[in-house]
């Protein structure tokens, strides 16, 4: 994977992560450009698109566009479902998860993608393995999250059964 | 602000995000951020030391604001503080921070290392991911001279954590990807390859991207990974949903795993071995079996976990193009994907099966599937799905079905998105020209191009349908008479008007009896477009107009009139006027004959790769070969040719030179020569860039008279065994130097020298395409007797060819004894899937082993009167090919190896020459005697190819005792 992009439906970029060398213009650019390209695209639209020389995989979930951009060579289902994993562990962490959640703890959400993906790639897929490595980090910090799932639009998809018994229960 | 926050985990970062999201106007933003940026830089340079909760949460702060899109300037130092806080969290914002904002600043990058050295060596796992996680993220050359060595040492280390191993794995993969020099796995590899047999699967997931990236680049020192990848995919394919804990995803095991390993082993042919081979089918047949059953669950996830799988063992099966039934079931499958209700998963199949069509197994069974295709690019909504059918069809496209294909695009060109025009009518032209039997349906399918896409049309598209035009002369009636019926709608495209204007121009005498097409009514045709055109194409149809003159003298005054107008012959373009002037003068002093020669039919074009071809392959993948650079390549052949043979090339040669190059003439992509006399003084140079881009082909370029079609089916069908006779034959006899061999795909080029009875022969096989050459062979025989006559040693070139690259070879050649016949070159490759095999005689001659040898006129008649037995001696009388130019002859001679003889022959008009040739076994000496006779009415001189061709065996001496001539 070359660089992994979140962003809103109003097209501002939430989490950007780059696993190839680019100067800060080029990146600018291939997000202002990508971002404007999937934003015109209409719901319902396949999820892949080939752009320059990359393959772009991009899945929406609620407010939120999940963009990766992959190798020729790469495979593209198993790309969305890197997408898919990384929502729940994000929903699992925060608890129906939603933008704000993101917005207000973008580190969070950096050290969630560092323990899953690393280099561009998959490090560990085990959901329980990612969260332990995350949990233990945080048992090791008088860490406050701050929560914003009662006011916002959860990002999960409808049918996604998640389970949010875990830690934040006591927060709540 | 909303949020509920207990204690006080950086609650001033909260209050800053919460102000910048209500800031209502980017100067409201910027005036918030600008405040902070001011309110940390005084904490920052404040007397008072911060502490560490503090440090945090300003550069936290900070990174914010950068990842905003604003830039930061300071802040970095204390990041770096933080690193060496014993603080996890602290740390853990001092690493992101330096991941997110690299700085070449070597001071700041010495004592990162110094604390990523510290974290990495501190034992506390967390600490060491945390290193690493920053190394993998930052990546940069400093980094890796500081760490490559040491990270493959706690990667396969015993005590290390299973968490750390996987990021030490990932960390030394971005490390190999930016420096690949520094990272050396070497003592390490095995133990690496080893990881593919960890028990902890994450272990495995992380270390085999790492090795998949090592085996690409250093595939024999890793090649113990395919039995490995193998036996771990079978333990994964055949375990239950739930074997694998949480490394099951929606019922389906390991799918990431999966995946992964089936790429690794797309590193990789068919494993050798029987039984891992044996388990590998296996495998991929359970896994197309897979696809069959019913779905565990109705999620999405689900089924693309599946799938993705299904796709990665596809394309596997694509890679090894070796198991005819898995290719079939492969194609199957896709085939139900084509109708699936998931776009992805039609988008995905359309893309696979492109692969697949180019496959002999499956080419076929793909070919089932054009009604459905043909159905996607008609009805899907989204236009990537459209471009993948559009893909496909081209893919699919063989004679068979090439009317119907073609059909089908052009109705789709009609209303094709824009952005996907322009390749749509590169891939209509190719398919029309690589698949016309009946060229009248090709020239109403570019028409029919035009028309519907007009601004589409490059260059390229309407050169070539030119060019086939005049080299076809079934086809050209037809052509004039449909381009005047297209000329008459009221609006056409200009391009139109430049096709419409250079066939009528050429061939509009073919309709002109028709009084609907009249000469008259031609000329009006076009000349009512003139008006509606730009500079280029008018100067194209005054062309046409000098044309009409010669072809139906009729026109002439009419033409004459239009040319004498003001706004021809004062035209403010330089160009427009100096054609009109010229043609009006040209028009009204030359005689008929004189015209009828200046403006002759245009001469046939040399064939070679169409040049829409070589467009499409440049507008496809990066590192394509670029037509100039195509160009330039020909160029040096072409030197190399006349560099080594004078004679034959020099008149060509000296006409290219004279010609100016046009700017036209380098877009045609045809070497500009200039008919010999065609084109007289007075008509100037001009004439001869418009009407002779091309004049008739040099000998040495042509490769081969009717390998037109021949080279454009290559790509497809190519089982045959293709022998190509031709250039290889006669032209090197007197040259060791030399293109051998051109088409589309390849050129062999050619370097020979000789002493005594030894030879060494240096190929050049050049890849001319942007697409590497898979498996690529050549084997040497000597066929027949031969095999006792000449020893030719060689050793195996390389099996890849890189797009672009050149291999060179070398043969030792031993010449035992006389010989007749020319030993064989036969060169297999893939390219593109499709096997190419061809056959070229090598030009290795008797003549190559001639030592000249100086004697007196005295010696060399009682030697020659001594030879006079019947199998002593050969005469062949014969007429000359080219003019008899002293020069030329003289080169030749000396090209064919044997000394020239001045002074010897008491007729100075006659040429002598003398040599002996070297073989292992005896010496043969030689006379020869080359008589011309200049007087005869047609020109004669000898060949001398064909002399030394002729002579074959020669029991002790041989001379040549050439023409006196024919017709006395």
């Amino acid at each position: 994977m070359q660089f992994m992009l979140l962003f809103s439906r109003q097209g501002k970029l939430r989490l950007q992560k780059w696993y190839v060398p680019l100067s800060d213009k080029e990146r600018k650019k291939i997000s202002r450009d990508l971002v404007q390209t999937i934003l015109a695209r209409k719901p319902k639209m396949c999820s892949f698109l080939e752009w320059r020389d990359l393959k772009i995989v991009y899945k929406r979930y609620a407010s939120l566009y999940f963009c990766c951009a992959v190798e020729d060579q790469d495979n593209e289902l198993i790309t969305l479902e890197i997408i898919h994993r990384y929502v729940e562990l994000l929903d699992k962490y925060f608890g129906s998860v939603c933008e704000l959640d993101i917005i207000f703890n973008f580190e969070k959400a950096y050290f969630i993608l560092d323990e899953f993906l690393l280099g561009g790639e998959a490090q560990e897929t085990s959901k329980k393995n990612v969260l332990k490595a995350i949990e233990q980090a945080d048992l090791l910090q008088e860490v406050r999250i701050f929560l914003y799932h009662q006011v916002a639009e959860p990002i999960r998809e409808i049918d996604c059964q998640l389970d949010s018994s875990w830690s934040r229960a006591a927060t709540k | 602000m909303p949020a509920v926050s207990k204690g006080d985990g950086m609650r001033g970062l909260a209050v800053f995000i919460s102000d910048i999201r209500n800031c209502k106007s980017k100067e409201a933003e910027i005036k918030r951020i600008n405040k902070e940026l001011a309110n940390i830089r005084s904490k920052f340079k404040g007397d008072k030391a911060l502490d560490g909760y503090s440090k945090k949460k300003y550069v936290c702060k900070l990174l914010f604001i950068f990842l905003l899109g604003h830039d930061i300037d300071f802040g970095h130092m204390e990041a770096v503080n933080l690193l060496s806080s014993n603080k996890y969290t602290e740390k853990q914002i001092g690493y992101l921070f330096i991941s997110v904002l690299v700085n070449s600043n070597s001071e700041l990058i010495r004592l990162i290392n110094n604390a990523i050295k510290n974290d990495l060596s501190s034992r506390n796992p967390t600490f060491m991911c945390l290193a690493l996680h920053c190394i993998a993220n930052v990546g940069s050359r400093e980094m890796a001279e500081a760490f490559a060595s040491e990270i493959p040492r706690i990667l396969v280390a015993g005590d290390t954590m299973d968490s750390v191993k996987q990021s030490a794995a990932l960390c030394l993969l971005r490390l190999y990807k930016t420096s690949p020099d520094l990272v050396l796995m070497g003592e390490w590899t095995s133990r690496v390859v080893h990881l593919l047999n960890d028990q902890h699967m994450g272990v495995v997931t992380a270390a085999i991207s790492l090795i998949t990236c090592l085996s690409q680049k250093n595939p024999d020192e890793f090649k113990t990974c395919v039995s490995l990848a193998v036996s771990r995919l079978s333990r994964i394919v055949s375990s239950a949903s739930t074997d694998l804990q949480d490394y099951t995803y929606y019922f389906v095991p390991a799918p990431w795993l999966s995946c992964k390993l089936l790429r690794l082993l797309q590193c990789y042919p068919p494993p050798e071995d029987g039984a891992v081979k044996g388990r590998l089918v296996e495998c991929l047949e359970t896994i197309l079996n897979k696809a069959q059953e019913p779905p565990k669950s109705k999620k999405v996830q689900h089924s693309n976990a599946k799938n993705a799988i299904l796709f990665e063992a596809i394309s596997l099966i694509i890679h090894y193009d070796s198991e005819p039934n898995l290719l079939v079931r492969a194609c199957n499958q896709l085939g139900q994907f084509l109708q699936h209700r998931e776009t992805n998963l039609r988008y995905l199949a359309l893309e696979s099966m492109c692969t697949l069509a180019s496959s002999e197994f499956s080419h076929e069974a793909v070919k089932t599937h054009i009604e459905t295709v043909i159905n996607a690019l008609k009805t899907e909504r989204d236009v990537s799905v459209r471009q993948r059918a559009a893909d496909l069809l081209y893919a699919m496209c063989d004679r068979s079905n090439a009317k119907q294909i073609v059909a089908e695009m052009l109705s789709y060109l009609e209303t094709a998105d824009y952005s996907i025009r322009e390749e749509m009518v590169l891939k209509v032209a190719i398919l029309a020209e690589k698949y016309a039997v009946d060229y009248s349906w090709y020239v109403d399918t570019i028409l029919n191009l035009i028309r519907i896409a007009g601004d589409y049309v490059s260059e390229e598209v309407w050169y070539r349908v030119i060019q086939i035009v005049i080299n076809r002369d079934d086809v050209q009636g037809y052509a004039a008479k449909t381009v005047f019926e297209a000329l008459q709608a009221p609006a056409c495209h200009e391009n139109m008007v430049k096709v419409g204007g250079y066939i009528l121009g050429e061939f509009g005498n073919l309709i002109a009896g028709d009084p609907r097409s009249s000469p008259l009514v031609q000329f009006n045709l076009l000349h009512s477009k003139f008006h509606l055109c730009s500079v280029p194409t008018r100067a194209l149809l005054l062309s046409a107009y000098i044309k009409f003159i010669n072809l139906f003298p009729e026109t002439k005054a009419t033409i004459q009139e239009v040319l004498r107008c003001d706004s021809q012959i004062r035209n403010s373009d330089v160009e427009l006027q100096q054609r009109a002037v010229e043609y009006l003068k040209l028009s009204s002093i030359a005689s008929t004959d004189v015209l009828a020669t200046v403006l002759e039919e245009m001469p046939p074009f040399p064939e070679r790769e169409s040049s829409i071809l070589a467009k499409l392959k440049k507008k496809k993948g990066p590192g394509a070969v670029s037509v100039t650079e195509l160009e330039d390549s020909k160029r040096e052949g072409g030197e190399l040719n006349g560099g080594g043979d004078r004679g034959q090339d020099t008149a060509t040669m000296a006409a290219s030179n004279a010609s100016t190059p046009s700017p036209s003439a380098d877009l045609l992509g045809i070497r500009s020569t200039a008919p010999l006399g065609a084109a007289p003084a007075s008509a100037g140079s001009l004439l001869v860039d418009v009407f002779s881009e091309a004049g008739p082909t040099a000998p040495s370029a042509a490769v081969n008279d009717d390998g037109f079609l021949r080279d454009l089916e290559q790509p497809t069908e190519t089982s045959d065994s293709l022998l190509v006779e031709g250039s290889g034959d006669l032209e090197f006899v007197c040259k060791n130097n030399g293109v051998l061999f051109e088409n589309q795909l390849l050129q062999i080029g050619i370097k020979s020298e000789y002493r005594q009875n030894l030879g060494r022969m240096y190929l050049f096989y050049g890849n001319k395409t942007s697409v590497q050459f898979a498996s690529f062979t050549t084997t040497v025989s000597c066929p027949g007797e031969l095999q006792s006559q000449l020893n030719v040693q060689t050793k195996p070139v390389e099996p890849l060819v890189e797009g672009g690259a050149q291999i060179q070879q070398v043969l030792n050649i031993e010449c035992l004894t006389d010989f007749s016949d020319a030993p064989l070159l036969n060169i297999k490759f893939r390219y593109g899937g499709a096997l190419q095999n061809l056959t070229l005689k090598l030009p290795v001659t008797i003549n190559k082993f001639f030592q000249p040898t100086e004697m007196t006129s005295h010696d060399f008649f009682q030697r020659w009167k001594q030879l006079s037995q019947p199998q002593q001696e050969a005469q062949k009388i014969f007429k000359a090919n080219n003019s008899m130019d002293t020069e030329v002859l003289k080169a030749k001679l000396l090209g064919l190896g044997t000394a020239l003889l001045d002074n010897v022959d008491p007729n100075p008009e006659n040429y002598v020459c003398a040599g002996v040739i070297q073989t292992k076994s005896q010496q043969v000496g030689c006379l020869l005697r080359l008589e011309p006779n200049a007087q005869a009415q047609v020109q004669h001189t000898d060949s001398p190819e064909r002399v030394s061709h002729n002579y074959s065996s020669i029991p002790n001496f041989l001379h040549y005792l050439s023409p006196y001539s024919v017709n006395i």
